[in-house]
């Protein structure tokens, strides 16, 4: 564990009630994640890894243990504390998109920035540059609805880059869609952690996510089960990491 | 954000749209409802106020103990005197005195034998003095079916249906057959000169309405009358006015040891208009509360609809960093501006219907045709200042307690659950 750590977790254990019982869904986790990795929580459902994400995000709190994001513990902070957290530090892909239909594509990737109640002109000028990140400047006036559902997650991959947080969340990114646009996604998140040294943490069973990652943290029934350095093996990674 | 806001609020139409029509619909009924009420007291109280109550009526108490049978025997006398007193001490208010009376009015032929023959209620009005107002608070000219108003002594007026019924004519001789107030056979004839159809039922079954004067010289009233009525200006009826009026006067002239001493009482004391008064009051709070009610439910299932289809978009909001009290916020303001939206088009929409009800009323003279009550057979709604906006209490009300039951459910969602709930 560096002391200049991203998010660092400690004795991490998370359970839930179920029936009259108590289902460990972590055990004892042990982590640490440092600025600009492209890591994967990877294993079988049920293995504990939306879970560890979740909490990661400050949308959970561990039942014991800690997890510090960016020198704040998020077992201490506030609803508030936490939104505040997410709205300035971590930006999330999820599976199923979850554009909001009824506005745009620039209004949808403006969201996280009218949280940060930046100026008019300033979003604008990040938004455009978010979806040139993601090659979808001539889409800025379309609906979710008219996008494919590639385009669909390369406008959430905006939407979570577009404030530049030091984290991104993506759990099971690449599910729905198919093998060219999954390269395709994770081409530009794999571009867009070198170019803006942005962390990435996958949840994901996804080979193809795997061939991207750099780190792979494999959890099962809970427990770290490995945590090794990979080398990506997909061409394009490999060369824009070169 | 406000306007980020805003404009999904405008494009989504399954939460703009259908809220809107729920709430305009419901205001506008409520507001139909509120002036058709509003309409049928204020028709009841003006026309009772008219013909029978006054807003202030002023009786000796035998009389007042037994009103109902129109007991002239028990009348007040020395009505000029007490007129010029009234109007001196309450110049604001107009001071009519009347008799009522019952009678049989015989239409002879022409050899002196009855004809046709009918009871009547009767009015006994002043109809002939220069600066008397009955005529045009009774409206007797737009009443008018046939003929003419009376100009001289010795001249009557009936119902339009009883002349009918009897098969008589303008300008034919009748005898009133009545008893004067001490006892004996009141006979005495007059000219029928004109025709009358109220729009009362009562009224228009057989009502005759003569000059005061006759009356009195027929039924041995002279310088009495049955009751002096008090009306405010415009008709308008001022019920703390009215009472302060005659609490006022009869802490000065009643007495409690002679029967014959006046005693003033208001409108809302005579028939049991009082009760309706305040019943209708009721009503109408009954009806915005019950619509305030069933509109929360509808609202708040439209509500709960709306946060299902808007799972996720609230899911990405919150998960993007804006607190729940944001949302919840949010959510508020929308149905607030919903509300006033739909609060605005059914007022409008309301207004327009209980317009058309005060110019053309709903007409009920088919249902009315046995009734004794005094009410108009046209029922007409009443547009009052406050019906321009009573239907945005309930209307923002509904909408902002719909809002705040429904939206309860981002407080108690689980954040963690965002992930699992927006892969679902």
């Amino acid at each position: 564990m560096g002391d200049g750590a991203l998010i660092t977790t400690k004795n991490l254990v998370k359970q839930y009630p179920i029936g009259g019982r108590k289902f460990t869904a972590l055990k004892n986790i042990n982590l640490t994640f440092e600025t600009g990795e492209f890591t994967g929580l990877v294993g079988p459902s049920g293995s504990g890894k939306t879970t560890l994400l979740n909490i990661i995000g400050a949308l959970d709190n561990p039942t014991e243990g800690h997890v510090i994001v960016m020198g704040q513990d998020t077992r201490e902070l506030k609803h508030r504390q936490a939104a505040r957290l997410r709205t300035e530090h971590l930006g999330f892909v999820f599976q199923t998109f979850n554009l909001l239909p009824v506005y745009t594509v620039f209004e949808n990737v403006e969201f996280p920035l009218l949280l940060l109640e930046m100026s008019g002109a300033d979003r604008k000028k990040a938004v455009l540059k978010a979806l040139e990140w993601v090659d979808l400047s001539d889409k800025i006036k379309s609906r979710p609805a008219q996008l494919s559902g590639g385009e669909c997650q390369r406008v959430a991959v905006a939407r979570a880059m577009v404030k530049r947080p030091k984290i991104v969340l993506a759990d099971e990114p690449t599910a729905n869609l198919d093998a060219a646009n999954s390269h395709n996604i994770l081409e530009t998140m794999f571009r867009l952690n070198k170019e803006l040294n942005t962390t990435y943490i996958f949840a994901t069973h996804d080979e193809k996510v795997i061939g991207y990652l750099r780190r792979k943290v494999t959890l099962t029934d809970g427990q770290v089960i490995e945590d090794v350095s990979t080398t990506p093996r997909y061409p394009t990674a490999n060369e824009e990491m070169s | 954000m406000t306007w980020f806001l805003l404009k999904g609020l405008l494009r989504d139409r399954h939460r703009s749209i259908l809220p809107v029509i729920v709430i305009a619909a419901g205001v506008a009924v409520t507001i139909l409802m509120y002036c058709y009420l509003l309409g049928f007291v204020d028709d009841t109280a003006r026309t009772s106020a008219k013909l029978d109550t006054g807003h202030v009526k002023m009786m000796t108490q035998a009389y007042a103990e037994i009103s109902d049978q129109i007991p002239n025997d028990l009348a007040l006398s020395g009505v000029n005197k007490l007129l010029s007193d009234l109007k001196a001490k309450y110049p604001n208010l107009d001071w009519a005195a009347r008799i009522k009376f019952g009678g049989l009015l015989d239409f002879p032929d022409e050899e002196g034998e009855t004809r046709a023959q009918g009871p009547v209620f009767g009015l006994a009005l002043d109809l002939l003095t220069q600066d008397s107002k009955e005529n045009e608070r009774l409206n007797l000219e737009g009443a008018l079916v046939q003929g003419r108003l009376p100009e001289s002594p010795g001249e009557i007026l009936v119902s339009e249906k009883f002349a009918q019924n009897l098969g008589v004519k303008i300008g034919e001789m009748a005898t009133l057959i009545s008893s004067t107030t001490t006892g004996s056979m009141a006979v005495q004839n007059f000219i029928l000169v004109g025709t009358l159809n109220f729009g009362i039922g009562p009224m228009d079954r057989n009502a005759m309405v003569a000059d005061m004067s006759d009356i009195q010289y027929a039924l041995d009233m002279e310088d009495g009358a049955g009751e002096i009525l008090g009306y405010f200006p415009n008709l308008v009826f001022n019920k703390e006015a009215a009472e302060e009026i005659a609490n006022e006067y009869n802490s000065v002239n009643k007495k409690t040891d002679d029967d014959f001493s006046p005693v003033m009482i208001t409108l809302r004391d005579q028939n049991g208009l009082g009760e309706l008064m305040d019943m209708i009051e009721i009503e109408a709070f009954i009806i915005v509360a019950g619509f305030i009610f069933v509109m929360s439910i509808v609202l708040w299932n439209t509500g709960l609809m709306s946060g299902l289809r808007r799972y996720g978009e609230v899911g990405v909001r919150l998960a993007f960093g804006e607190a729940k009290s944001h949302v919840y916020r949010s959510m508020i303001h929308e149905a607030i501006l919903i509300g006033l939206f739909g609060s605005v088009i059914g007022t409008v929409i309301g207004l327009a219907g209980a317009f058309y009800l005060q110019e053309h009323g709903l007409d009920f003279s088919g249902m009315t045709k046995g009734s004794t009550m005094l009410m108009s057979n046209i029922m007409r709604a009443k547009i009052t200042p406050a019906s321009y906006f009573i239907g945005f209490i309930p209307g923002l009300l509904a909408t902002v307690i719909g809002t705040l039951i429904s939206g309860i459910g981002i407080f108690r969602r689980q954040t963690s659950q965002l992930f699992k709930e927006l892969e679902t």
